[in-house]
């Protein structure tokens, strides 16, 4: 038996398939969250060395882990879009991309708010915190570009050569500022040296990673699905969908 | 193959000849924009002399940025950009000539005046030096970076500040490795690893930017 692998490459075949994985992410997203939640704030210990502010990694972790995967994720679409010339791929790296810049800057966020206790001040010129600051600025380029371009095939198109250009680079830059903040800076700051976690540590961050992983599926499906009723507007297929409303609102 | 990238360059070259004041018009950008930070700062030589690596590298970025929108427009808005897409030698091939004349016309000049403004600054000597030979270095990867974010808003509203978006986090390492090669030599230590590290980006940028420059112009002229 072949599998027809194209069969859900179509917008048209896709938009109902993704309205009933929806639900399913939308749950699954919010269990793992509250079990994560749980043991994040109850069941793990206090850490001895930074009290409970340590608990803002349960989301700060997960989140920045996050804004890596979409950005591979974004640009594997994207470049699959490119190759194959499928719009379903680029409307995937589209819907993608303001989550991916969403959990970015909440990974951002939630450091400064980890580092002012640990470090003393919201902001320091660390590696990881700088090389971040700059994976915003790829996810912002990304959108601005497509913004910006009203034809969506050219959007889609030059978004794409964009993020696989930013791939190529992320490496690049990722080395070059960790070189960098290690000349500048002593050895005052060191995130390698953090005590070794406990498990139930690990489990709550894990499950928090599950749940944004869920919630990033749901609502990339969600923004993926509003793309393509407004790109395929002019279709049969979307007229189909929206006539019954139409006619209710008539009525 | 040959005497095509040639035509390109020496085209590209003449016109730049002909409106020189485009290229007073960036070299005189990158003058102000090096010339406000003492102003802003202050004229204590030995602060001047620290942030003067970071300054000038930043000053010599952000000039070979306003100058990338020149580097297509005119072609696209003349239609001969479609006829080098429509011609039979690879449109990488042209892309580089036309980088290279870029880089000869925003890059050099702005390579050529960095002494005379890290005088300014009281860089040493010998730090002098080697800000020349890192902007010799790493101004080409500017050139051919900035080449794919200027093919890419071809056209487009705003492609001005947009191309700052794309182009200026890409800059970044070449940012980095230029000014702590500077720095470096401040220090009395040697600045031969950053300069090679800038030399690897560069020719990495020269062997990929034109190919993604040329499917970044097929997408936007089509």
């Amino acid at each position: 038996m072949s599998i027809n692998w194209f069969k859900y490459s179509s917008p048209q075949a896709f938009y109902p398939l993704a309205g009933k994985m929806i639900p399913w992410f939308s749950w699954l997203a919010v269990l793992f969250a509250i079990a994560g939640l749980i043991i994040s704030f109850a069941v793990a210990p206090t850490d001895f060395q930074q009290g409970e502010a340590y608990r803002i990694i349960f989301v700060h972790v997960p989140a920045a882990w996050m804004s890596m995967v979409i950005y591979i994720a974004m640009a594997f679409w994207a470049g699959l879009g490119l190759a194959l010339n499928a719009r379903l791929s680029a409307m995937m790296a589209q819907a993608l991309a303001p989550t991916g810049a969403m959990f970015t800057f909440l990974a951002l966020v939630t450091g400064s708010f980890w580092g002012k206790p640990m470090w003393g001040t919201y902001w320091v010129w660390d590696a990881r915190l700088t090389s971040e600051l700059i994976l915003l600025f790829l996810f912002i380029g990304f959108m601005a570009l497509q913004a910006a371009i009203d034809d969506p095939r050219r959007a889609d198109r030059a978004g794409a050569l964009l993020a696989l250009v930013g791939v190529v680079n992320v490496p690049i830059i990722y080395f070059s500022v960790k070189w960098w903040s290690t000349l500048h800076q002593g050895s005052s700051i060191n995130m390698g040296a953090a005590p070794k976690m406990a498990a139930t540590m690990l489990q709550g961050m894990l499950l928090m990673a599950l749940a944004f992983w869920m919630y990033t599926i749901a609502i990339a499906l969600m923004r993926v699905r509003s793309i393509m009723l407004e790109r395929e507007r002019n279709s049969d297929w979307v007229k189909s969908l929206s006539a019954p409303l139409s006619l209710k609102g008539d009525a | 193959m040959n005497s095509a990238w040639f035509t390109v360059l020496k085209r590209d070259l003449l016109l730049a000849f002909r409106r020189r004041s485009d290229i007073a018009t960036t070299l005189f950008f990158f003058v102000i924009v090096s010339s406000l930070f003492p102003l802003g700062i202050g004229s204590d030589s030995a602060i001047l002399s620290t942030i003067a690596p970071g300054v000038l590298w930043v000053a010599a970025l952000l000039a070979g940025m306003i100058s990338l929108a020149r580097m297509f427009a005119a072609d696209y808005a003349d239609g001969s950009l479609e006829q080098m897409l429509l011609s039979p030698q690879p449109l990488s091939l042209l892309v580089s000539a036309k980088i290279l004349a870029h880089w000869l016309v925003c890059g050099l000049p702005v390579v050529l005046l960095a002494p005379l403004i890290g005088l300014q600054y009281a860089l040493p000597n010998e730090a002098i030096g080697i800000l020349v030979v890192s902007l010799l270095i790493g101004t080409p990867a500017l050139s051919l970076i900035g080449a794919i974010g200027a093919a890419l808003t071809l056209g487009v509203r705003g492609s001005g500040l947009l191309v700052a978006l794309l182009v200026l986090p890409l800059y970044i390492p070449v940012l980095i490795f230029g000014a702590l090669a500077v720095s470096a030599s401040q220090h009395g230590m040697t600045p031969q690893a950053h300069l090679s590290l800038l030399g690897a980006i560069s020719l990495l940028a020269l062997v990929l930017a034109p190919l993604a420059t040329a499917a970044a112009l097929r997408i936007s002229v089509e």
